[in-house]
């Protein structure tokens, strides 16, 4: 059998996602990011919504996001997306609007627009990457930092005495009125990859029903602001991120688990 | 049909802002500004036009909503006074940068901190200077009365959609609430979504079609030369402005041998301070900045060059004063007067100012028993 055989279409089980742009990833190597982008994209792409899609992008490490996704993106002012988004989906309804946000993004400077287009029930899409920490300026602490987790403004772990315990935003988010779906998944693993993709699916789906705020937590990595392996960082996220920050569905239908 | 009504500053501003057709408000309430939103959300404006409207947490959601429903080539705007337009600076930075078209609204009161709720002209350095972080700048509308604030609405987006780029509207306390007559202009259709997308399709956010790249809107280049080159084209946008729009009114000026200046509320305070002075024989007029950036340099050069001395007239501890000094090049002395604190001045309190720090300024310590009152 040559190569070329091999490579015809129908035996195809793996390409590059359409909707990611052809520009090199700046994240990481081991990165979660990257892996919630192609999700992110793969179900705009399967939905066959891109036309109508408007992202919003946040700052921290995926303040690029706008260069891998290709399609119409707003890049928002640090934690601010969930008012941008806000106000795109209010000014254009039929439209599929979503933020890709971290956690120093939506669970520290910008805590107050989350809360509040959650309150409101905004007809949006928030997507959140929690990896603990502030990646994009080097490794700071972030809200969602765990307790005795070193970082460069942590150097001898968080205290929670003066620094107070990391923050549950999905948690938090969940018990508003205005959230629709809230959910917590991983893309580390496959198993976890197809999970993730499923939730993002089904909270796409959710902005035709238009009754709320579709909410999907990815707990990820940062192995250089962890400094360790990518390896040894999906370990660690597993022992130490999961137990504190437990995956699953939290909120279906707009009903609490 | 245009039609003739009393209202409130603020009101007037709102009920224009419906009328031509503007696609989305969001605001949160501070006095003086208060009524404008109030009269936004009295008017069910997504009935009388699918105008949305929306109070937001915080000036900042505020001012990002702005920034997002801009992006999409929608016709949006904000209002707010002092405190909370200091909170919106990020944004409005953002705004200039990302090259959004929106309008901003200070209905300015006393400063700084919480300050007061009275009157005031003290934003004015964060009004003209750029106010937000980087190289950029606001074109300043200054309204000098009700009618003002409401033609200035449709004024305001037409340059915001001419140049992509915020424009204020710098109120005060005084012209926000204050009732006077005024005549709206007949009710203008919004633009369809189609028409946004045939308007602004070739830069906005509005969905990507298979015709076209992506749009991406964004005010992050980090590569020193692209950010360079998008500073110099933002210079280049005010450098039109200065060319093609600026705005101002010359009352008395032709004969003047002194001058006042003076903007927004003051500049009508100021106008009644030159009746007097004409009507005791001494000419006095008055350049009335109606845009603050641009500013009346050219003119003010040209001023210092026939009057003997100026009188920059503020609601601040003395703000504009520095631009007319610097359109001047110290030609003539250039002198402030101010009340601050929500006080207003009198037109004879500016008349005397006038008197002791121009007319009789350098000649009173010759003839210091002179004793030429103009009051
Ligand atoms: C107003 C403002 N404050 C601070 C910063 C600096 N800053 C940039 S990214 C970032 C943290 C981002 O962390 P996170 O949201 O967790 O994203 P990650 O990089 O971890 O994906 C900070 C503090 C900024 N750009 N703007
Ligand atoms: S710094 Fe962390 S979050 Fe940022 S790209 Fe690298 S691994 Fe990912
Ligand atoms: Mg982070």
């Amino acid at each position: 059998m040559e190569v070329l055989d091999i490579i015809k279409p129908e035996n195809q089980v793996f390409c590059k996602t359409k909707l990611m742009t052809n520009a090199a990833l700046s994240y990481c190597p081991g990165c979660g990011h990257g892996t919630a982008h192609n999700l992110t994209m793969e179900v705009i792409d399967e939905m066959g919504i891109a036309e109508d899609t408007i992202g919003v992008a946040p700052v921290g490490c995926s303040v690029l996001a706008y260069d891998f996704m290709n399609i119409d993106m707003t890049q928002a002012a640090h934690g601010r997306a969930p008012a941008v988004a806000t106000a795109i989906a209010r000014t254009w309804p039929e439209k599929y609007v979503f933020t890709y946000q971290g956690d120093g993004d939506l669970a520290a400077i910008g805590t107050a627009e989350t809360i509040h287009a959650c309150n409101r029930g905004e007809n949006i899409v928030i997507i959140f990457v929690n990896n603990g920490i502030y990646g994009m300026t080097g490794g700071q602490m972030a809200p969602t930092t765990l307790p005795g987790m070193k970082s460069t403004t942590s150097p001898f772990g968080r205290d929670v005495k003066t620094m107070g315990s990391p923050i549950k935003m999905t948690e938090l988010v969940a018990q508003l009125p205005g959230t629709y779906y809230v959910t917590r998944q991983s893309v580390h693993t496959h198993k976890n990859v197809r999970k993730a993709k499923k939730a993002i699916k089904k909270a796409f789906e959710n902005i035709k029903l238009k009754k709320g705020i579709s909410f999907v937590e990815i707990v990820s990595n940062c192995n250089s602001g962890w400094k360790m392996t990518p390896n040894d960082a999906n370990k660690w996220m597993e022992d130490n991120m999961f137990p504190y920050y437990p995956l699953g569905d939290i909120k279906v239908n707009g009903k609490l688990k | 049909m245009s039609e003739l009504k009393l209202m409130k500053g603020n009101e007037a501003l709102a009920e224009a802002a419906i009328r031509a057709g503007v696609d989305a408000y969001f605001g949160y309430p501070i006095t003086p500004q208060t009524e404008l939103i109030e009269y936004l959300m009295s008017q069910k404006t997504e009935e009388r036009t699918g105008m949305v409207c929306l109070q937001a947490e915080s000036e900042i959601a505020a001012i990002n909503m702005v920034y997002g429903a801009a992006s999409t080539g929608k016709k949006v705007f904000t209002s707010s006074s002092s405190p909370g337009v200091s909170l919106k600076q990020e944004g409005i930075s953002y705004i200039a940068g990302a090259e959004l078209p929106a309008v901003i609204v200070n209905v300015v009161r006393g400063g700084p901190g919480l300050g007061t709720i009275q009157p005031s002209q003290a934003d004015y350095f964060q009004s003209v200077k750029g106010g937000g972080h980087g190289d950029y700048k606001l074109y300043v509308l200054a309204p000098s009365s009700v009618q003002e604030m409401s033609d200035f609405v449709e004024d305001a987006f037409d340059i915001a959609f001419k140049y992509n780029a915020p424009v204020l509207i710098l109120s005060d306390g005084l012209i926000g609430q204050m009732m006077e007559k005024v005549e709206l202009k007949p009710q203008q259709k919004r633009r369809t979504d189609a028409e946004v997308i045939a308007q602004c399709g070739s830069w906005a956010t509005t969905g990507k079609t298979k015709d076209r790249e992506r749009n991406i809107i964004t005010s992050l280049d980090l590569q020193s030369e692209k950010m360079e080159a998008r500073v110099h084209r933002l210079l280049k946008k005010y450098e039109q402005m200065e060319k093609e729009d600026l705005r101002f009114e010359k009352i008395n000026c032709d004969d003047a041998e002194y001058l006042i200046v003076a903007y927004g509320s003051s500049a009508r305070i100021a106008q009644k301070a030159v009746e007097i002075a004409r009507s005791k024989g001494v000419k006095v007029g008055l350049l009335r900045p109606i845009t603050l950036f641009p500013f009346p340099k050219k003119q003010l050069f040209d001023l210092a060059d026939q009057v003997k001395g100026i009188l920059s007239v503020e609601l601040n501890a003395g703000q504009m004063v520095e631009d007319v000094k610097l359109s001047t090049e110290f030609k003539v002395p250039v002198e402030h007067f101010g009340r601050t604190g929500g006080i207003i001045h009198t037109p004879e309190e500016i008349l005397e100012a006038l008197e002791q720090k121009i007319i009789n300024n350098g000649s009173i310590r010759h003839h210091k028993t002179r004793e030429s009152s103009i009051l």
